[in-house]
């Protein structure tokens, strides 16, 4: 065990775990941010998307210590009140069935707007390609973000 | 957590003052706080709630909750439901509020499918219940206003939660809430014609997708009380094995690990019930006091497993009680294949039989013989199997994902020797079942655990335990044969289809019916590898083979397929051909010429565009699609599907084109890449690296969904999109090809068609 500083979401956080612990786990366990998902454990399904310094990551492969100084952001840090223009597209198109992989498509499709901000159809595939929809909102998702481009 | 006991819906009404949340605001304990900030209720919470019925209160500040009786799997019955309920009511959807219900078979009776999420039966089994219940309290309403402005009741008209008289008298739900309480329950109550429906047939955003955005806990993963400790199991490695012993020394001293032992599922004998499917009915269980922890120590355990003798076990499912035999043996899939293929070669059992085949084929200038084959499939529920239980003394709750509380209470009631009673199942949202989580074995688990460490607990799979425990879509085989005269007239037509461990046919379904000539054969083989229920059981495999068959035959008729089909409703319109055909001609029929209408069918297909159509009839709902596709460095790009769908009246328009997509989308991945191969009984795909899901670069560029309109009763909509589909991916692709398929999955682990 050894005590870990995170920044998260903009706030300052300490845990004493394991340093193998997948960040993952770390926020669902120990910090109670459980929009974070655990799909698969090995980094193929982006259920568990967060960003790392705006880079999206999968948590669920991501020991904690090495995070280091670099600042951690959830689905619930991505915006103040819900309603970062992807969260506002997603509702506008009633992009989730299940919902369950909903916030790891969210983080992905936010870094990839950070990045490139008018990304074309083949960039979407590209950037969304590790995350699994297994209920097939995927035309959905892809109209959401081209919404959330143009806003 | 407080629960509202409510013996009877149809009781008297009852006043309760508390705020009866139920579902997830209450139980999840500290997450409470959040979950309640983070509601958007465009109305404050009243200070007294009045309750009507079952489905439906309504608060002094004129706020209404309505009640979603089924669990949740992303269908949106949590949107659709309430719909129903307060298009009756004649309330404004701003005033609504959605919670999803307890389990409580006292509210909800209806036997075993009163809570149950499957078939397509959600809103077919209670639209009944639905519509009364907002009408029931919509009348109740307006009788407290008769007799409080003392005017005949029949004077009092109502429009988005407001009441009103001719005479200018006017009062909101919430004013008249507290009268209404008064009002005794009518026994009948008059319902809105069709024509009048302003909130069915409306499409409404899913009630749940401002916190699914935002990733508040609604999960069964997302579940924790207080002092909760985590839970994983450890299952034999393969089908037909068993716990031999295992060695808790090197796991027992590891960080955070408080419980390392055994346990049976089921006392010695049990009776199980028809969806008390189980592969791995012994289990070792480590508990501990993080998800991390307990993961470690899973990879630590060092377990013996033995191969089991052939044993059987009571049954007591739908159809009776029967005795079910469990062989021994390490099964193979390749196995598997030859031996569907040698049944296939015998006489099966004849299921139906119209006019003279055996002649009609002996006759036939020309036979027509295809056989189509299917793996077993994985359900991968997003979500893993998982759930929160709390055993203390007699009293159990849990809470998590599953499909059939009703189905597997007794279950546990026997097994923890509790009465059911005592035992409070709430429904979280479930991320996927696909059938799946109809079979709640997992649930059955966490409560033992629970009862062993004394200590509320979450039992979690994970991906590979998920992947690997069994219940699957069984493999499926069938040989289809037409018989054509030297002018390719139909003669004759017959199918005889198995499987493993059940057969596919649905002896009653088109063509049946349409051909004077038919036979339906089956056959089914033993195994040890645990099937269940699959997004349109049977028909997900059978509707392919057939649908492929079909255009095949029409090839060889030389006739166009849509046409083809077209001319056998007729006739089988006209003049059916044997009993117990178990569609509507018309209807079938009706689905056809949409998709063929809305495809532009009539037209040449543009450039290297390549196409299939396919059709089916199941869940009483009718589904077309035709699949538009091109080749492109040798893999299959699925330009565009149009579908028609007639599921009778539908209720939110954009949330069943959403369920359509879904299913094409869903359908496309497992035509293409879905499989779950088995060697010496161990499951050979454990994880997402080796098992292919469709991903979105995969999925068609667009999905033009469109519905019959007819004001039918609902019927089936989940599922009826999901079996016609692999037939127009098959028969697409033969187009692009010139090489028909007939063996799924059709790419696999390929990246490109082998043509």
């Amino acid at each position: 065990m050894a005590v870990y500083n995170l920044t998260i979401n903009g706030k300052k956080h300490q845990v004493d775990v394991d340093s193998t612990t997948p960040i993952l786990w770390v926020l669902r366990d120990h910090l109670n941010l459980v929009g974070t998902k655990y799909g698969c454990g090995m980094a193929m399904c982006g259920a568990c998307t967060i960003h790392l310094d705006g880079v999206a990551m999968r948590s669920c492969s991501l020991p904690v210590a090495q995070i280091g100084n670099q600042k951690i952001t959830t689905i619930e840090g991505l915006s103040e009140n819900g309603d970062h223009p992807l969260q506002k597209a997603w509702l506008e198109h009633d992009v989730p069935q299940c919902g369950y992989c909903q916030t790891g498509q969210i983080m992905s499709a936010a870094a990839l707007l950070k990045d490139n901000p008018k990304p074309s159809d083949e960039e979407i595939d590209a950037a969304m390609h590790g995350n699994i929809c297994r209920c097939g909102t995927y035309i959905r998702i892809k109209a959401a973000i081209k919404t959330a481009a143009r806003s | 957590m407080t629960k509202t006991k409510i013996a009877s819906s149809r009781r008297s009404f009852l006043r309760n003052t508390l705020f009866a949340g139920g579902g997830m605001v209450i139980g999840f304990d500290w997450l409470a706080q959040q979950n309640l900030a983070a509601a958007k209720d465009s109305l404050a919470l009243p200070k007294e709630w009045y309750n009507f019925n079952a489905f439906l209160k309504i608060g002094d500040n004129g706020l209404v909750t309505i009640f979603t009786p089924n669990p949740e799997f992303g269908q949106n019955v949590m949107t659709s439901m309430p719909m129903i309920v307060a298009e009756e009511l004649d309330v404004d959807w701003k005033d609504v509020r959605v919670e999803m219900a307890m389990h409580d078979p006292a509210k909800f009776p209806n036997a075993a499918f009163g809570q149950f999420t499957g078939g397509s039966r959600g809103i077919p089994s209670k639209w009944d219940a639905l519509r009364k219940a907002g009408a029931t309290g919509r009348q109740m309403l307006r009788e407290a206003a008769a007799k409080t402005w003392q005017v005949p009741v029949e004077e009092i008209t109502t429009a988005n939660s407001v009441l009103q008289h001719s005479s200018g008298k006017k009062a909101t739900y919430g004013e008249m809430a507290a009268a209404a309480a008064q009002i005794p329950v009518p026994k009948d109550v008059k319902l809105k014609a069709v024509k009048d429906f302003k909130i069915i047939g409306t499409s409404h955003k899913n009630v749940e997708g401002p916190k699914i955005v935002t990733g508040k806990p609604l999960f069964g993963v997302d579940y924790k009380v207080e002092g909760m400790l985590i839970a994983m199991i450890v299952h034999p490695p393969a089908f037909g094995m068993k716990l031999k012993s295992f060695n808790d020394a090197s796991v027992k001293g590891m960080p955070g690990i408080k419980d390392v032992f055994s346990f049976k599922t089921y006392n010695d004998g049990q009776e199980k019930g028809g969806f008390d499917t189980n592969a791995f009915p012994e289990l070792v269980a480590i508990v501990g006091n993080s998800t991390w922890e307990v993961m470690n120590a899973k990879k630590a355990i060092k377990a013996e497993w033995e191969p089991f003798a052939t044993y059987s076990e009571t049954v007591a499912g739908f159809g009776g009680k029967s005795e079910v035999k469990v062989p021994a043996g390490l099964e193979n899939s390749a196995e598997h294949h030859t031996k569907m293929k040698e049944f296939a070669s015998k006489p099966g059992r004849v299921v139906r039989k119209d006019g003279d085949p055996e002649t009609a084929f002996k006759t036939a200038a020309k036979v027509l013989e295809r056989s189509y084959s299917a793996p077993h499939l994985a359900h991968n529920c997003m979500e893993p199997m998982n759930f929160f239980a709390d055993v203390k003394g007699d009293k159990v709750k849990v809470a998590g994902p599953l499909q059939a509380p009703g189905l597997i209470e007794p279950t546990l009631s026997a097994r923890l020797g509790i009465p059911a009673e005592n035992i409070e199942i709430e429904m979280t949202r479930m991320g996927g079942g696909f059938g799946r989580r109809a079979y709640s074995h997992y649930m059955v688990e966490a409560a033992i655990i629970s009862h062993q460490v004394k200590a509320p607990v979450k039992l979690m799979y994970t991906r590979e335990d998920d992947m690997t425990n069994g219940v699957y879509r069984p493999a499926y085989y069938a040989t289809y044969r037409a018989a054509l005269d030297k002018n390719n007239n139909l003669l004759a037509f017959h199918v005889k289809a198995g499987g493993i461990p059940e057969s596919p046919l649905h002896a009653n379904r088109f063509p049946a019916g349409a051909i004077d000539n038919y036979l339906a054969e089956d056959w089914s083989i033993e195994s040890n590898i645990t099937i269940g229920a699959f997004r349109a059981p049977r028909s997900n495999f059978i509707a392919a083979a057939e649908q492929s068959f079909l255009d095949e035959l029409a090839e060889a008729m030389k006739k166009d397929p849509i046409e083809m089909r077209l001319e056998l409703l007729r006739k089988a319109k006209a003049s059916p051909v044997g009993k117990n055909n178990d569609y509507d001609a018309d209807r079938y029929a009706g689905v056809l010429e949409l998709v063929r209408d809305k495809s532009g069918w009539a037209n040449k297909p543009k450039g290297k565009v390549h196409r299939g159509v396919a059709a089916y009839f199941c869940h009483s709902s009718y589904a077309a699609h035709v699949l538009e596709l091109t080749v492109e460095d040798g893999k299959p790009v699925v330009q565009k599907v149009t579908s028609a769908i007639d599921c009778g009246i539908v209720v939110n328009p954009d949330a069943a084109t959403n369920m359509t997509e879904g299913a094409v989308i869903d359908g496309i991945g497992n035509a293409l890449f879905g499989e779950m191969p088995f060697k010496n009984g161990v499951p050979e795909k454990t994880n997402f690296h080796n098992y292919r899901m469709i991903r979105m670069s995969e999925a068609p560029k667009a999905i033009d969904v469109h519905f019959v309109k007819n004001e039918i009763s609902p019927t089936g909509m989940g599922e009826p999109p999901f079996p016609p589909i692999f037939g127009a991916v098959a028969n697409a692709l033969y187009k692009a090809t010139g090489k028909r398929v007939y063996n799924q999955p059709f790419l696999g682990d390929k990246q490109e068609l082998g043509m």
